[in-house]
């Protein structure tokens, strides 16, 4: 499934950054909304089977999101976002940072820039994150740290998607 | 304190240092001769380096000499390998629902 989108993930380590570039298969209003309305971003910012759990998002300039990564067995990790620049449909940047339950930042953060075009009826997203720390970079990795339980079961799912159709 | 590999590497004379060691192991001295710097200077940027399990010392007779250790670079890869997958991940996830929206608002 959607092979012929363009993904790209590079990471210059001099400069700290990190690049990802993302092809989506739909007008680039809808891709806007589903970077930028709560309701949506909750759905599929959490690698599976994480899931993501937002207290308060406020999607203007010098608004803040506090939400949490939940793993299945209910551990909590919780990210401080604030929006420091929005060019409704164009781009958006953050400064996003760990936190506590209660939300306090723990800095240094990172900056994340999101930049949307359109082409034909695909949209594709550039994101461009900068990080300070490279202590900070290891957890913002191991907040994902069920990643290989994903391909896991990503790898169960396609096997009984084929078992139920020989049935 | 231990130091970030970032700070570590963001320096170009330290990349310099560590590009050169990868081709062989040197003893501060000769990093000093090869980069026209001070003992000093070159011991701070050894100190750093160390300190992030990038180089490693090796007393060799009355001289230590400092190797690239591989590992270290291959951890922080290993990482980066893991945090594209996530990103694949989250992508593959955001496809699904954006095609739901679509079918939803035809």
């Amino acid at each position: 499934m959607n092979k012929d989108l363009l993904f790209d993930f590079t990471a210059d380590k001099a400069a700290k950054t990190i690049y990802i570039t993302r092809e989506f298969d739909a007008e680039l209003s809808l891709v806007w909304d589903a970077f930028t309305k709560q309701e949506i971003i909750d759905q599929w910012t959490a690698p599976s089977p994480m899931r993501c759990k937002t207290k308060y998002m406020n999607f203007k300039v010098g608004g803040k999101r506090f939400y949490a990564m939940v793993s299945p067995d209910g551990q909590e990790r919780w990210v401080l976002q604030e929006y420091t620049s929005i060019t409704p449909k164009i781009n958006f940047k953050m400064y996003n940072a760990f936190a506590d339950k209660d939300g306090n930042p723990e800095l240094p953060g990172s900056e994340w820039d999101y930049t949307f075009s359109e082409q034909s009826g695909k949209t594709t997203v550039r994101i461009t994150i900068y990080n300070e720390s490279f202590d900070r970079m290891e957890r913002m990795i191991e907040m994902g740290f069920m990643g290989a339980y994903t391909i896991m079961l990503e790898t169960l799912d396609n096997l009984l998607t084929t078992l139920s159709q020989k049935l | 304190m231990k130091q970030d590999i970032f700070q570590a590497i963001a320096d170009p004379t330290r990349r310099a240092i560590l590009s050169l060691l990868t081709v062989q192991a040197l003893t501060p001295n000769v990093m000093a001769e090869k980069f026209d710097m001070s003992r000093q200077a070159v011991s701070k940027h050894i100190k750093i380096l160390h300190e992030c399990d990038l180089i490693k010392p090796e007393q060799s007779g009355r001289e230590i000499y400092y190797h690239f250790n591989e590992k270290k670079l291959q951890e922080f890869d290993h990482w980066l390998a893991q945090l594209r997958q996530n990103w694949k991940t989250q992508f593959n996830q955001l496809d699904k629902i954006l095609s739901t929206m679509k079918n939803q608002k035809k």
